[in-house]
């Protein structure tokens, strides 16, 4: 059997985070009952102007330069056509020779191994609007709210060579439009979407094999697990002394197949022209230095910087840094108790739950990055065991109350008076007889069931290294 | 002399959604080329060097502050459509 290697090239949307649309006035606003985000501009009337949301220049701007690109002073829309109800212009308003941004790269690390992906270009675009389907008449619903809207498409070059170097770089994509706020990042909405390019090639050839295009992939989950299974599909169909035909196959996820899309194919033959209404988009370069100046910390240096400066483990970093609130919260709370590692435990632990819980991001909480520092300190102060600090997480999330005030008000700080912890031990030692017994014959692990005795009597709140003290002594 | 044959026509003319029948292929082949030919006066001049003019425009684009504004009603939006409800545009099924 011949060894293959997949060659993975990804072309990402993302809808760049403005009010209003590309070329006109209208919201952006998702949600919003059909086809009132809708006028002249993006229903495509006859003898309207288009004219170029200045926000939209510079947040494509801004991603070429998260992305090492090069951003062309000098850019040119052009028109792609095609006939699709949902394209009420008859053409999509995009860029074709100059793209805004051209020749970037980004690094990923896939099992300890960094491997450079080039991106291609970056260019703007206007999105379509949306077609519903309905079952029972013969007709589609047209909803033109996203017509209009800007979004900017990331090739990529054809340098990846697994699901997981795609998922990879699209995760890492992720994170860098959701630091530099220009995209929400949020996959469901199709604010951030993925299709991807795959060919197989026998190990060592130069050459590329014929490539299909995977659509709907809209989950981090799907693209790894199209992706597989369309390499897993073109081997089968090599393998079988079949050729793979160039074409767009349309992942389901229910099935976790992809299927052919045909007879939308027809050539693509979008005959590209320079648009007419629009001049070159030009910027300038103060412009562009201000927003050089400005680009934030981006994720793979702040993991970085995480891990040098508070020694945690590349995953804790990778989780951390992969939203720019949760690294905030993760600096902010450290600060206060200068414990990062217990931070991170917290963060991932109990925090993370929470907030999966809800269904929430960390911004959105009343809780503090300083309430989880003061947490972690009274923690480790012996006030409160860690067990408290679990149960008591959801409530101090949902108010913001500030731990130390709340544990004091609620009675639960941790019993470190010897007298009283000596009472409850000597209880629990007098009601189990037989587990003495045992204990002393040799089944040490019994301590536990000790420790469960005495926390019940103390409601939790007994300090463990205290009673694992007193029981060693008085059983021993 | 630039030539486009009929097929070619066709072609361009299945893009458009238009179906011409023969003796206009023929008409547009004949026409298509005379233009193409007519431009091709400019492939004798030495480019070598001189920018691409997209536009005899020159001045810089005009770009818009990212300002949201509501333009249109529903109604305004969906009056001229050949079939539609109170919310959408409807067209024959697509798929
Ligand atoms: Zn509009």
């Amino acid at each position: 059997m011949a060894l293959y290697e997949a060659v993975i090239g990804l072309e990402v949307h993302a809808q760049l985070r403005t009010r209003s649309k590309l070329f006109c006035s209208c919201s952006t606003a998702f949600g919003a009952a059909p086809n009132t985000n809708v006028c002249e501009v993006c229903s495509g009337m006859p003898g309207v102007l288009p004219v170029p949301n200045a926000r939209a220049v510079e947040y494509a701007a801004r991603m070429g330069m998260a992305v090492n690109c090069t951003v062309n002073p000098v850019s040119v829309f052009a028109r792609k056509n095609y006939f699709y109800p949902d394209l009420p212009k008859g053409y999509q308003i995009s860029q074709f020779e100059t793209p805004i941004c051209e020749h970037g790269h980004l690094d990923i690390t896939v099992n300890g191994q960094t491997r450079r992906i080039g991106i291609t270009r970056i260019h703007m675009e206007d999105d379509a609007g949306k077609n519903i389907h309905s079952a029972g008449d013969n007709a589609s619903y047209v909803d033109l709210n996203r017509s209009g809207v800007p979004l900017i498409e990331i090739v990529s070059e054809p340098d990846m060579r697994s699901a997981e170097e795609a998922v990879a770089y699209l995760k890492a994509l992720h994170a860098i439009v959701v630091y530099l706020g220009v995209c929400d990042g949020n996959m469901e909405e199709g604010s951030f979407r993925c299709d991807a390019n795959v060919s197989i090639r026998p190990k060592g050839q130069q050459e590329f094999g014929t490539r299909a295009e995977l659509k709907n992939l809209n989950s981090f989950r799907n693209v790894q697990r199209a992706i597989e299974y369309e390499i897993a599909r073109q081997q089968d169909v090599l393998e079988d002394g079949d050729a793979v035909v160039q074409e767009t196959r349309l992942y389901d996820a229910v099935k976790n197949v992809t299927v052919s899309m045909r007879g939308k194919e027809e050539a693509h033959d979008y005959r590209y022209f320079p648009d007419p209404d629009l001049m070159p988009v030009r910027i300038a370069a103060e412009d562009l230095a201000r927003w050089r100046a400005d680009l934030p910390e981006l994720p793979q240096a702040r993991r970085a910087r995480l891990m040098e400066q508070h020694g945690l483990s590349e995953q804790d970093a990778e989780v951390l840094t992969a939203d720019r609130a949760l690294a905030d919260f993760f600096e902010a709370a450290t600060a206060v108790c200068g414990q990062p590692k217990k931070v991170s435990n917290m963060m991932q632990g109990a925090l993370l739950r929470e907030l999966n819980q809800r269904a929430v991001t960390v911004d959105a909480i009343a809780m503090r990055p300083e309430a989880l520092g003061e947490l972690v300190r009274i923690v480790e102060a012996g006030l409160i065991s860690a067990k408290i600090a679990n149960d008591i997480f959801g409530e101090l999330l949902e108010s913001g109350a500030m731990p130390e005030a709340f544990v004091k008000e609620r009675g639960l700080v941790q019993i470190s008076d010897t007298s009283a912890i000596e009472t409850a031990v000597d209880e629990a030692i007098a009601e189990n007889p037989a587990e003495v017994e045992a204990y002393k014959g040799g089944k040490t692990k019994l301590i536990s069931f000790f420790m469960g005795q005495i926390m019940r009597k103390t409601k939790g709140k007994a300090n463990p290294a205290l009673v694992t003290e007193l029981l060693q002594k008085k059983l021993g | 002399m630039t030539t486009i044959s009929t097929e070619q026509v066709a072609a361009i003319a299945r893009l458009a959604r238009l179906a011409p029948d023969e003796a206009q292929l023929e008409t547009f082949a004949r026409q298509f080329g005379d233009i193409l030919g007519y431009m091709e006066m400019l492939n004798g001049l030495d480019t070598t060097g001189v920018e691409p003019l997209y536009s005899p425009v020159q001045h810089a684009t005009a770009l818009r502050p990212d300002e949201a504004a509501p333009r249109c009603t529903r109604e305004d939006v969906l009056r001229n459509a050949p079939e539609a409800d109170q919310e959408f545009f409807i067209v024959p099924r697509i798929v």
